[in-house]
């Protein structure tokens, strides 16, 4: 029985390695390389990105392709380890040898892959969100979503239009909280607030009602702002509601999607984040360019997968129609033709917001692209 | 500031009950065959995420947490059967990496068939909190000391009243001399991952309302149990009741007054203090190593 | 054959050497390379691993920790404060091999799981650590770290150097380094166990009390070992970082302990090679089920599971043994 076993995972064993170690090389398609984090803690990114990246490359490829030649995407799923991204990364640019990267759902990821991709001088465009991945420019990197220092400015902002000067910050200690609550910091500071708490949960903690009750005993303290992902801050929601906290309660956008509002329930009513207007398409004024990209991606989507959109998914098609825009801009696929068009896309709609590269600005958005939202009874409502 | 204080202790008891169950988990298993058993935290999930698919399907909840805690006993008498057994001859370490091998094994299956999203699952009873002396307690958490004290009632009546639960102690005690009596020790065995499966699903399903669930919830659950068991004393099952509850407390205690960066620290840092003077944990009791 | 090649120390360091200098010509592509050289600093680690674990009997779950700070102290003090990598990395693992050493003492008086738990707790502490203190280390994100530049030539993947007048690219300079190293590690850890500190260890291992009777002070003997193994994670961590060209916490985590241990356990605890092997599969196996793409986990547990269940000793203990047995009876067969 176990040498036959063996002999069945020896013969497996061997089919795998041929088929690593044979990648065929054909040169007609143009290929997409990809890692996500699609299982891991970080699935909530990576699986919707990677969903998104699917539909539209099946989508391009049956109305003929780009520059006549059709998209073959290559992905592999990085678990959300920094150590396997880079592993991914060297295997998309050295062995299979792709044109352009879209991927990355972490930071950790991204930075982890970054110098290496920088080597191969592939162009990459990163689906991760901290501001240290485009500031300071690196020449091969680019970024779809808004960094955590808009987001920061977008939260701070709109408190200070409500009068308020004194905020308690309550942050994850993963790699989007740590970087979030540095940029608050650094924004609150210019912007004149002054952050009279900061405390701090980590991502596998499950329950936040110690760290909550330093804040609300602490009678200073005007307004709430939580940075985090993942169902952390939904944990982080319902704690705040059962001990009673009254105050105005912001989060980042790191859970802009409908699955945080299944999980935090009616504790979710009266807290306000910056997002893309993907959650609240319709809500959208009709002359609002945005409008139509973000409805026709709505739809597309969930007719697709059957399940409903998130703003994470949004990035990565983003990230898709800005790599085929340069491929097609730059003519080839040659690798610095395709970053020097992707550096000098303007005006580019997309659904997180209007992107306008420039050789100083890998990124492309501003602030304003964050719509403020507030959350009335289990619905997402624009407010900004 | 005492309702501070009070608001930490529960909050640090109700996480603390939950990995004094996880830990009571351990001690069976180990008391029964000396394996670690890695996969513990999976039993959780298993629990969990049945009971809220199986509401998902429409099931009404005292079915599906019935329907998952025999779901999670299947799986623990698999596991004894299919993946313990067969190594008899072992080293312990390689048990733990079996253990290791068939929890991935059961968090791939998992994924596959409840998907990677976070679930939650409605409070047994009300959403309204409950205030205490200024604390703010949830419904859920008297369902949690409650169940919990229930399961180890239940637990101390079985290993001292019935003959089975003596059997389970004396086979603990000395495997050989327990043979020699008419134990069936390989049913012991099994029986210890029965209910060790069986209290883990609980576990995991009373807790699930507070902290939510998916297919990896396991992972750190799981090992807060193992780190609870060693702070009590392995196969101590009193050491396993106390050990969760002070890991739970020091927590909740250490995010209140120091920092939550340096809590799981803490907490780490205080069972290498314990073990420094007590080698075998809190309660665990003395050995004398056979030459 | 291979069976007495595996058994005999010598003819196993002198088949490692053929492999490790074979094997480029197998390589079709750069990231061939990479894995290779990764799959050598990881085996080199456990090979000091398995010391402690394999020889001495006592399981750590916190290797992870002593590779992460290796792996930072290099980044850390060529990154931020310009130091040159080589004396870094030195430096790094004397002051690791201090801390072992410290810690090591009240620690390893622990049995069994305790010690695992002790060592566990300890990892923890050092992963947490490296993960809060962002000034430093960059926090969770990680931080970059310069290539490593030896007799003054910088180390990158992407470059290319000329050697005794040939061509050698950025990728197979490392492998070859890491490979030498490989060869190295293997070599010192076959004398260590050769000598009569290695007797005593593996006395230690059949029973503490029975070789304390005898006069061997097991406490000093293990605790060097613990020194040593972790000497041996903490360059290996700096090689790692210098490699990669970053650094996360990850490296210094939970997880990456326990992957340091099945590379030991499924190996074949006590075979240097075994071990080898057993950092060769886990480095590639999830590259090779990464096309599984859903499956890859489940897959990933399954063959862990059943290799254990199926082969307790470890890989190659096992496969040495059945070939052993089937050439005797081939033998008795012609007799």
């Amino acid at each position: 029985m176990s040498t036959k076993l063996l002999r069945r995972t020896g013969f497996l064993a061997a089919t795998l390695v041929a088929g690593v170690f044979t990648g065929a090389q054909a040169a007609e398609p143009i290929k997409i390389g990809t890692f996500l984090s699609v299982t891991g803690p970080a699935s909530f990114l990576g699986d919707p990105e990677l969903k998104t990246l699917q539909m539209y490359v099946e989508d391009i490829n049956e109305d003929g392709g780009v520059l006549g030649r059709p998209l073959e995407l290559i992905h592999y799923d990085d678990e959300g380890s920094a150590s396997s991204a880079r592993n991914y990364a060297s295997r998309l640019v050295r062995s299979d040898r792709v044109d352009i990267i879209v991927g990355g759902s972490t930071t950790g990821g991204t930075m982890a892959a970054a110098p290496l991709i920088e080597q191969s001088r592939t162009p990459f465009i990163s689906l991760a969100g901290a501001v240290v991945i485009t500031d300071p420019v690196k020449t091969w990197v680019f970024k779809t979503p808004q960094s955590d220092r808009m987001a920061a400015e977008r939260v701070l902002t709109a408190m200070q239009e409500r009068g308020i000067s004194k905020i308690g910050l309550i942050s994850g200690t993963g790699g989007f909280g740590r970087s979030g609550r540095e940029q608050t910091l650094a924004m609150a500071e210019n912007l004149g607030i002054e952050v009279v708490e900061d405390v701090t949960y980590s991502p596998s903690d499950t329950d936040m009602t110690a760290q909550l009750t330093g804040i609300r005993n602490n009678s200073e303290v005007e307004a709430v702002f939580n940075f985090g992902f993942g169902q952390s801050p939904a944990i982080v929601t319902r704690n705040y509601a059962q001990l009673g906290i009254e105050l105005p309660f912001y989060q980042s956008h790191g859970v802009a999607s409908n699955s945080f509002l299944d999980l935090a329930g009616e504790a979710a009513n009266g807290l306000r984040l910056p997002a893309s207007p993907l959650l609240v398409p319709d809500s959208l004024p009709a002359d609002d360019p945005q409008r139509p990209v973000v409805q026709a991606y709505k739809e597309a989507y969930e007719a697709r997968w059957n399940e409903s959109v998130s703003t994470f998914g949004a990035y990565a098609y983003d990230g898709l129609q800005l790599a085929v825009m340069a491929i097609e801009n730059a003519g080839s696929t040659d690798a610095e033709a395709v970053r020097e068009a992707l550096e000098n896309i303007q005006g580019y709609v997309g659904v997180t917001g209007t992107y306008n590269m420039s050789p100083d600005d890998h990124n492309g958005l501003d602030a304003d692209s964050f719509r403020i939202l507030e959350v009335v009874d289990g619905d997402w409502k624009l407010i900004d | 500031m005492f309702s501070e204080f009070l608001q930490y202790l529960f909050t640090g008891i109700t996480i603390g009950a939950t990995y004094a169950l996880i830990a009571l988990g351990f001690t069976l298993i180990y008391n029964a065959s000396h394996v670690i058993n890695f996969a513990q935290g999976e039993f959780l999930m298993v629990g969990g995420m049945a009971t809220v698919s199986l509401m998902g399907m429409g099931f009404p909840m005292p079915v599906a947490i019935i329907a998952a805690i025999l779901l999670a006993a299947v799986l623990g008498v698999a596991l004894q059967r299919l993946a313990i057994a067969p190594a008899k001859q072992a080293d312990p370490v390689t048990l733990i990496i079996i253990t290791i091998g068939a929890s991935i094994f059961i968090r791939g299956i998992a994924q596959l068939v409840w998907g990677r999203a976070y679930h939650s699952m409605p409070n047994f009873s009300g959403s309204e909190p409950v205030t205490i002396g200024g604390a703010v307690v949830s419904t859920q958490s008297f369902w949690v000391l409650g169940v919990g004290a229930v399961l180890v009632v239940a637990l101390v009546l079985f290993f001292t009243r019935t003959m089975t639960g003596k059997a389970i102690l004396a086979t603990s005690m000395n495997k050989g001399a327990a043979r020699l009596v008419g134990i069936k020790t390989q049913s012991v065995l099994l029986l210890a991952f029965l209910l060790s499966a069986i209290l883990g699903s609980i576990a995991g399903i009373i807790v699930a309302p507070i902290t939510f669930t998916a297919y990896d919830i396991g992972i750190m659950l799981g090992l807060k149990g193992f780190v609870a068991a060693s702070l009590g004393g392995l196969g101590s099952g009193m050491g396993a009741i106390v050990g969760g509850l002070l890991l739970g407390v020091v927590e909740a205690m250490t995010a209140g007054y120091i920092s939550s960066d340096y809590k799981d620290a803490v907490a780490f840092g205080m069972i290498i203090l314990v073990l420094f003077f007590m080698p075998r944990g809190l309660m665990g009791a003395r050995v004398v190593e056979r030459v | 054959m291979l069976n007495s090649l595996i058994k005999n120390r010598l003819s196993g360091l002198l088949l490692l050497t053929v492999i490790v200098f074979i094997l480029p010509a197998f390589f079709s592509n750069p990231f061939h390379y990479d894995m290779a050289t990764q799959i050598a600093i990881f085996a080199t680690t456990v090979v000091g691993l398995n010391l402690l674990v394999g020889f001495a009997g006592q399981i750590s779950l916190g290797h992870a920790g002593f590779f992460g700070l290796g792996a930072y102290f290099s980044a850390v003090m060529t990154g931020t404060y310009g130091w040159s990598p080589v004396p870094t990395l030195l430096v790094g693992a004397a002051l690791v091999g201090l801390l072992a050493y410290v810690v090591g003492r009240p620690i390893l008086k622990l049995k069994g799981y305790y010690l695992s738990m002790a060592t566990l707790a300890m990892g923890f502490i050092i992963a947490i650590t490296i993960n809060n203190e962002g000034w430093l280390t960059g926090g969770p994100d990680g931080m970059p770290v310069p290539s490593l530049s030896l007799f003054g030539w910088e180390l990158s993947t992407f470059s290319v150097y000329s050697f005794l007048g040939m061509e050698i690219s950025g990728s197979l300079a490392w492998y070859w380094l890491m490979g030498v190293l490989l060869i190295l590690g293997v070599w010192l850890a076959q004398n260590l166990i050769d000598s009569p500190i290695g007797r005593a260890l593996r006395s230690v291992h059949g029973s503490e009390v029975a070789a304390s009777v005898v006069g061997v002070d097991t406490a000093k003997f293990k605790n060097l070992v613990f020194v040593i193994s972790a000497v041996y994670a903490s360059l290996m961590g700096s090689f790692y970082a210098h490699f990669q060209g970053f650094i996360t916490p990850d490296s210094a985590g939970f997880m990456e302990s326990i992957i340091f241990v099945t590379m030991v356990v499924l190996g074949g605890m006590g075979s240097t090679l075994g071990v080898i092997l057993g950092a060769v599969i886990l480095t590639l196996l999830p590259q090779l089920l990464a096309d599984f793409h859903d499956y890859e986990m489940m897959m990933f547990g399954l063959i862990l599971m059943l290799t254990m269940i199926f082969m307790p000793k470890g890989l190659l203990p096992t496969l040495s043994r059945w070939l052993g047995e089937k050439m005797h009876k081939q033998a008795e067969d012609k007799a």
